[in-house]
């Protein structure tokens, strides 16, 4: 044909699905926190009547709308694609996988979405206690909707509650085991405080900013201590609750584990490797750093235990990329450390009264603004290359999963996402960093009086009204 | 169907998917109305050039919009969940119009957000050109996908088997321009019912010409239909299907005059409103042409139902042959019959709370 120099739809599809999905995920990683740290703020409001919190309440929902706006509009393609992409996989995980998104949109989608508008534009209409309602129902309905569809992924990565019958398809025979897989408590528990954390660091870079221009700010200073507060209790506990979802994963799926840690041979006393490189020609990792024992004492808990290796596996089912795999663990981990020692850090200035005054930690805390969106990435790649060669873990390839698609229409698809992504998403965040150019002033509130249709205050509410109202 | 099956799982096996389509149908065609009016305010972009009328075109639906389109999305997880057959065959046979679809709903639903917070005119220009554009393609495209599902989609294994432009047609392209129209007509009744003055006037002059346009395409679109797949024909032309399908054109003619009356009373209502400030106790009537459009849609929906029942992929494979296993149904079921009911209210207080009409540069507090 002379076309065989060009990917196959498989690898364009599966880039597609990278790509778009990627995207998606580092607006809800941000808005998951986000929408809570809302709901504490205007809480904090009501109870302590204090206006610093109504400020920073409207100051964050004007980031919120856009960002929440830019995470449902990718995640109505994610919703999509599964048909259009993986159809082969829609018809063989159908009966298991699609209750578990059915009652993501009924439980979660029509909660955020009904209550938006409530929680952007309703306060005058409805009042304190209805809004702050409004608000916290957002919230929750962010944590439904990652509750659902992290447990479809886990089930993906470790299936359960299920037969397959003559068709190859996958039939559900207990709903408690099909949702609560095996690895689902330990990805959402993880998942979610990965977007708390997330949010923490973005907040928390905006007032370190801040601070550098101006530390009389008083706005500017608590969303900062709140950020570092959040930073120094969650992100150690990350940690932990990592280590917990790693062993998890080295009892469900050993062949990932294997490949995070780069090691190919089954062995006791398995060192960690810091830095190296997994040669798959070679089927050895050219090691550049090391501790030894330590892989070991992590994953046993015990300085002689046995790991397995990549060469326990056959060939076709290890992970395809083990060194992306092995460098976005060390990615995510490196990250997450250093979330942990900026958190323990801030307690350190805290108690020596010094946390708005050490210039140097905030231009630190700056340069961390985008380590949870980063680190989340590089998990979500470790765990979904790692899952590799299979979209259901050991039982479906990703190679049979794939729709009868012509490679063209995949390719124009896949460059038409990376254009209109770059486009959207590309202005949508340059004005998110414009929103964040701001310092939060007071009364945050209301449109500026210089344009009297424009709704620069958070919301284009102020234009609309009851008919009769005030006639 | 297992022949082993008793008398009672029959009946469960005949009944979940019958629900499920009607389940089905309905969050398709809530996402038609819903959405459809909010394409429609972009689709009249166009004729509504100044920034006031856009503000206020925008501001009616702005807390609303997330809600609409998520029926859109409840009908690709309802089709995963309950038809996954369908779901696998219809998404990759409309692959083009699909993802084009998705795109333009990217452009819109963010355009939503950032006009109102672009720092100057020429930066809202452009989300404006986006809002609009993006409605155009979103209606477009899915007119194009009911065009094609209609026209049938080849499945051989339980896999598409067509090419990637099987759904370009002359029928295709007419039912996504038909679409177009009748989202416009949508929106132009939607400006009539929550806006007032020179906007409420100039939509309802569009809502006259928009409605003789969109019954055009329906007529057209109704007469080409029939002699798109032979069972359609047979289905139509024989009885009793000819008895149930006769009031439907009858039904259309006394919604279209109650339509053009309800237009025509809406003006004399505001012309008499501007002379006695106190005259608002017929406003809710300023909604009675949207209704009589959805009704219209309501029967071309039904007619569709009609020409497809029993497939959900024509021509080949039915409801029953598409359905998920029961045990699925019934899951998602028990939720779906407690959790409607509480999305169809707390939606309908959010319209009741958003209602009444929309002014520019008013309400400030």
């Amino acid at each position: 044909m002379g076309w065989d120099f060009l990917p196959s739809a498989l690898d364009l599809a599966r880039f597609q699905f990278a790509f778009t999905i990627a995207f998606h995920f580092l607006f809800p990683a941000f808005t998951i926190g986000l929408a809570s740290f809302l709901a504490v703020l205007e809480g904090l409001w009501l109870w302590t009547k204090r206006d610093v919190y109504l400020d920073l309440f409207r100051y964050w929902l004007k980031v919120f709308a856009i960002a929440f706006a830019m995470g449902v509009v990718s995640g109505v393609v994610m919703s999509y694609q599964i048909g259009t992409n993986w159809s082969v996989f829609a018809d063989r995980t159908g009966n298991v996988l699609g209750p578990v998104m059915g009652y993501e949109v009924l439980t979660a989608f029509f909660l955020e979405a009904g209550f938006l508008g409530i929680m952007l534009f309703g306060l005058q209409r409805v009042g304190k206690g209805l809004h702050f309602t409004a608000t916290c129902l957002v919230a929750v309905g962010t944590l439904i909707s990652a509750f659902w569809i992290l447990s479809a992924n886990s089930w993906m990565q470790t299936p359960g509650g299920f037969s397959i019958d003559a068709d190859g398809r996958f039939m559900p025979e207990d709903w408690w085991a099909i949702v609560f897989n095996a690895s689902f408590p330990y990805r959402f528990v993880h998942t979610v405080t990965a977007a708390y954390l997330t949010t923490a660091f973005i907040v928390g870079a905006v007032g370190a900013w801040h601070l550098l221009y101006d530390r009389r700010n008083e706005r500017t200073r608590t969303m900062f201590s709140m950020a570092m507060w959040m930073a120094a209790i969650v992100a150690p506990i990350q940690i932990l609750i990592g280590d917990a979802h790693g062993l998890n994963t080295l009892e469900h799926q050993p062949q990932k584990v294997a490949a995070m840690e780069g090691h190919w041979e089954r062995q006791r006393g398995a060192p960690l490797i810091i830095l190296g490189h997994p040669d798959m020609e070679r089927e050895e990792t050219r090691v550049w750093l090391e501790i030894p024992k330590a892989s070991a004492l992590i994953l046993t808990h015990e300085l002689d235990g046995e790991t397995p290796g990549l060469k326990d596996f056959p060939a076709n089912e290890r992970p395809t990329n083990v060194p992306l795999v092995f460098w976005a663990f060390r990615v995510m981990v490196g990250l997450g450390s250093a979330m942990a020692a900026v958190g323990v850090v801030s307690l350190l200035l805290r108690w020596r009264g010094r946390l708005y005054d050490s210039r140097w930690f905030h231009r630190i805390a700056l340069l961390m603004g985008p380590s949870g969106l980063i680190a989340v990435t590089a998990g979500w790649i470790t765990t979904e290359a790692g899952r590799q060669p299979f979209t259901v873990y050991g039982l479906l390839r990703t190679a049979d999963s794939v729709a009868p698609l012509a490679a063209p229409a995949v390719g124009a698809s896949l460059l038409a996402f990376i254009v209109v992504y770059f486009i959207v998403f590309g202005a949508g965040i340059w004005f998110l960093f414009r929103l964040f150019g701001h310092a939060p002033y007071p009364a945050e509130s209301g449109p500026r009086q210089d344009e009297p249709i424009r709704t620069s205050g958070i919301t284009p509410a102020p234009g609309i009204r009851h008919a009769g109202h005030g006639d | 169907m297992p022949a082993t099956a008793t008398e009672g799982e029959h009946v469960v096996e005949f009944y979940l998917p019958l629900i499920w389509a009607i389940l089905i149908a309905t969050a398709v065609f809530l996402y038609v109305c819903m959405d459809g009016f909010d394409l429609g305010l972009g689709i009249l972009f166009p004729w509504f050039r100044h920034k006031d009328d856009r503000d206020v075109m925008v501001n009616s639906v702005a807390p609303m919009w997330d809600g609409n389109e998520t029926w859109l999305v409840l009908g690709g997880a309802g089709l995963f969940a309950v038809f996954p057959l369908a779901y696998a065959t219809i998404f990759p046979a409309l692959y083009m119009p699909l993802i084009l679809m998705l795109l333009a709903l990217i452009f819109r639903g963010v355009s939503f957000e950032m006009r109102f917070k672009a720092h100057n005119e020429r930066a809202q220009t452009w989300w404006d050109r986006a809002f609009c554009w993006g409605s155009y393609v979103a209606g477009f495209c899915q007119g194009i996908c009911l065009g094609a599902l209609v026209q049938g989609i080849r499945v051989e294994n339980r896999a598409y088997a067509g090419g990637w432009w099987d759904w370009l047609t002359p029928f295709s392209l007419l039912t996504g321009v038909a679409l177009v129209v009748g989202y416009a007509l949508l929106g132009a009744c939607w400006l009539i019912w929550r806006t007032e003055g020179p906007l409420a006037a100039r939509a309802r002059h569009m809502a006259r010409r928009l409605g003789v346009a969109t019954l055009g395409f329906i007529v057209v679109v109704s007469m080409i239909m029939p002699f798109q797949q032979s069972a359609f024909a047979a289905r139509w032309f024989t009885l009793p299907w000819l008895a149930l399908a006769a009031p439907v054109p009858i039904l259309v003619a006394l919604f279209t005059w109650r339509f053009f009356r309800a237009i025509d009373f809406t003006e004399t209502r505001e012309a008499q409103a501007a002379h006695d400030p106190t005259g608002r106790s017929f406003r809710w009537r300023d909604g009675a042409p949207f209704l009589y459009v959805l009704g219209w849609f309501f029967l071309s929906y039904t007619g569709l139902g009609i020409s497809l029942w029993p497939n959900i992929v024509p021509p080949s494979i039915s409801i029953w042959q598409a359905a998920a296993s029961p045990a699925s149904q019934l899951f998602l079921l028990v939720g779906a019959s407690v959790l409607i009911p509480i999305i169809l209210t707390y939606t309908a207080y959010v319209y009741w709370l958003f209602r009444g009409k929309v002014r520019v540069g008013e309400g400030y507090h």
